[in-house]
């Protein structure tokens, strides 16, 4: 079987659904001729040919309208936002009209775009290259929001993503592309090759939206993440010695509740970690879920692990990155309580 | 020393003007006589038809003149004539006075409380009707909320109409969305929304999709003169030119954005349709209470459209001769007969007047098919009322929580449940 990093894995996917699905097309800044900053659409457009993936001028919000309107014809587009940080000019688009369509229509109409995002922090990008949005998407009823952690679930989520008949926000955890990454950000980089999730099959397949994978079985607590998180959290659990379960959530809408409830039951305790800002992110989402569903077996309280209620600061990346110290140090203190 | 005014600058600086804020105006507000004196109203004739395939260089005066056919006088001429038959004459006409008619009784059915919302088209009846009639059956509109005569056109049910605006248990939109935001993908017309302009860039990728299937249909979209403010407009405009796209992108100038008038929206330094300059784009400035100039410059525009020569702006000049909506006073901000002192007259008394010139019509057969839609209309009230008007009927509650995935998730589910139903 292939090993694949993200980056190919991604364009693996691409490349599976423009070949078997002719109502399949790529456009987004810099994604055409040149294959993306990131390379995710390297070589698609020479393969495919100039209609099937091609640049869009810089303009987000025209890029979503145009592909809810391709959408909306009966095409699949997927449409690239260079950063998420970009996106926000495509808002309304995705809010007042991706994600309401096919209810405010009774179903005459309808968006089965996937918009593809690189997202996310770790690589020194300042404010504008490192944010983490998806609770502002998660918010909003009506889309979905995908977040792999590995190449063999991108390639599938990605697929799985672009045949289903909703809208999709695809953010893609730009600190992994390359290799793994669990916060040890002093150590040598790693990459992808003898990674057991870098094995990646070149055909088609797809992962399930909507269903929760189980990292690392245990027994003490359940730590919830998802994305970059995920490798962060492994190592966080390492370094605490509690016998952690780890849920890798894969898409945060939907949302695998039942995979939640039954971990913590299990576990007594959980731990959410995440990227983005504390208040008002996806944590206290799931927070709330997992004591008002488990409550009479929580032995602790629910702890939250993620980046500070400040903008993402430059000079301070690993300041503000909620690397596994900090989750080693909640897993402790879920223990004393 | 640089950083020091010299004693030329110093006195440069006191010869200059006071910096002066500038914030447009109407001519006329309540208590004023109506005044049009900035409108741009070229005669029938004065302003010349181009090929189909010119060059848009070529074209570049289009914006600033006035696709006209019908004069004063209710007759016929110039270039732009599309010397229409007698069966689309008639086609017009009806769905103009259906369109006003419907508008009529359901305004007053919101004032007896039967609706929560109403928004008339009166004044904008010759738009939707003229391009409803002349685009295919193919063809998908992107519209506003004010061209009801597309609907009209081609006979959609007004009972369909009636039970959506009463969000009754027949409405087509299950109780989900406003009245009169309809949706309705069997007659061209896609599905609108409270938010004006964010379908603008629909119509584009609509029409990008089309071309990318190498298939034949094209796209007309609206958006109103200050909605142009918005970045879609820009967006859409872009794209559509860089792609040359098959779309038709209208701009219904209606003089009044709720209480704003046209020049919040940079009417007095420019035409609107002058705006495709800067895209490469044509831009066709219409008399839109011209049933004739309108389906001449549609037909222009699709010709170029389904050429592959790409998108054309068309700006429809015309007037909102009601309030913005039943929850609007529009005399509080314009005098209350402005209306009636419009250059452009009424699209309904114009194309009437044409046909009678021309042997056609008269005022008994006039008078006889607008009781006849009044009739009709007040039909189909009756069999809504019946089904139920706001509050007295709606569809199963179940249907708040159908379609907002394809299949529901564990928490529409779950919330239904909670509901007990």
């Amino acid at each position: 079987m292939p090993t694949m990093n993200m980056i190919q894995a991604l364009n693996s996917a691409l490349d599976v659904m423009l070949t078997e699905d002719p109502n399949t097309l790529i456009f987004g800044e810099d994604v055409g001729y040149f294959g993306g900053v990131f390379r995710v659409t390297d070589g698609l457009q020479k393969k495919h040919g100039l209609t099937r993936c091609f640049d869009a001028p810089i303009s987000e919000g025209g890029i979503v309208a145009t592909a809810i309107g391709m959408g909306a014809f009966g095409l699949r587009p997927i449409p690239e936002i260079q950063f998420a940080d970009y996106i926000l000019p495509a808002f309304d688009q995705l809010v007042s009209e991706a994600a309401r369509l096919r209810y405010r229509s009774n179903g005459e109409f309808w968006a089965p775009i996937t918009v593809r995002s690189p997202y996310g922090g770790g690589i020194f990008g300042g404010q504008t290259h490192s944010q983490s949005p998806e609770a502002i998407f998660a918010h909003i009823t009506g889309l979905k929001t995908v977040i792999p952690s590995n190449p063999y679930d991108a390639k599938g989520l990605l697929i799985a993503s672009i045949e289903d008949d909703d809208p999709v926000i695809f953010l893609e955890p730009k600190r992994l592309y390359n290799g793994p990454f669990d916060g040890r950000h002093e150590q040598a980089l790693k990459t992808w090759a003898g990674d057991p999730m870098a094995e990646v099959p070149a055909g088609r397949y797809t992962v399930p939206l909507g269903k929760a994978a189980i990292v690392r079985e245990g027994t003490e607590a359940t730590v919830l993440a998802y994305g970059t998180m995920v490798h962060v959290a492994l190592a966080g659990i390492e370094d605490s010695g509690v016998d952690a379960e780890l849920i890798d959530l894969r898409s945060i809408v939907p949302l695998d509740v039942d995979a939640i409830v039954a971990s913590v039951k299990k576990t007594g305790r959980c731990v959410i970690l995440h990227e983005a800002s504390r208040f008002g992110g996806f944590g206290g989402e799931l927070s709330a879920l997992v004591q008002e569903r488990c409550f009479y077996h929580l032995k602790s309280a629910v702890q939250r692990v993620a980046g500070w209620d400040t903008p993402y600061p430059h000079a301070f990346e690993w300041d503000y990155f909620p690397g596994p110290a900090r989750l080693a140090a909640a897993l402790k203190r879920t223990m004393e309580d | 020393m640089g950083h020091y005014p010299s004693s030329t600058s110093v006195e440069i600086m006191q010869n200059r003007p006071s910096l002066r804020l500038h914030i447009p105006e109407p001519v006329a507000r309540p208590g004023d006589a109506p005044a049009f004196d900035r409108s741009l109203i070229p005669e029938p004739g004065d302003t010349r038809r181009p090929e189909t395939t010119s060059a848009e260089a070529d074209m570049r005066d289009l914006p600033f003149g006035l696709v006209r056919v019908l004069d004063d006088s209710g007759e016929a001429s110039g270039p732009w004539n599309p010397k229409l038959p007698t069966e689309t004459l008639l086609a017009g006409l009806r769905a103009m006075l259906l369109t006003r008619a419907f508008d009529e009784r359901l305004f007053r059915a919101h004032r007896q409380g039967k609706t929560s919302f109403y928004m008339k088209s009166t004044g904008e009846e010759a738009i939707g009707a003229a391009q409803s009639l002349f685009l295919d059956r193919d063809d998908m509109c992107f519209p506003t909320y004010r061209v009801l005569s597309w609907l009209m056109a081609r006979n959609y049910p007004l009972i369909d109409l009636c039970n959506q605006i009463f969000s009754n248990e027949k409405d087509p939109l299950k109780g989900r969305q406003l009245p009169i935001l309809y949706s309705a993908r069997d007659y061209g017309f896609y599905s609108l929304s409270g938010n004006v302009g964010s379908r603008f860039g629909h119509a584009v990728g609509w029409a990008m999709a089309s071309a990318f299937k190498g298939g034949q249909s094209i796209a007309l979209a609206y958006i109103g003169e200050g909605t142009t403010a918005e970045g879609d407009f820009h967006e859409a405009l872009t794209f559509a030119s860089v792609y040359r796209a098959p779309v038709i992108l209208c701009v219904t100038n209606n003089q009044w954005a709720i209480s704003s008038f046209s020049g919040i929206a940079g009417a007095d330094e420019t035409t609107f349709a002058a705006k495709a300059l800067a895209y490469g784009l044509p831009g066709l400035r219409v008399d839109g209470n011209d049933f004739l100039a309108v389906w001449a410059a549609t037909e222009w525009a699709a010709e170029r459209a389904r050429m592959n020569l790409g998108a054309t702006l068309i700006e429809l000049y015309t007037y909102r001769a009601s309030g913005h909506s039943t929850s609007d006073d529009p005399t509080k901000y314009r005098p209350a007969d402005e209306a009636e002192a419009w250059p452009l007259g009424d699209p309904v008394e114009r194309l009437k007047t044409h046909m009678i010139g021309l042997g056609l019509w008269d005022e008994d057969r006039h008078a006889a098919l607008q009781a006849e839609l009044d009739a009709e209309v007040r039909a189909a009230v009756k069999e809504a009322e019946a089904v139920g008007t706001l509050g007295k009927s709606k569809p199963s509650v179940k249907e708040m929580f159908e379609g907002v995935f394809k299949d529901p998730d564990w928490r529409v589910v779950e919330q239904r449940r909670e509901l007990g139903i």
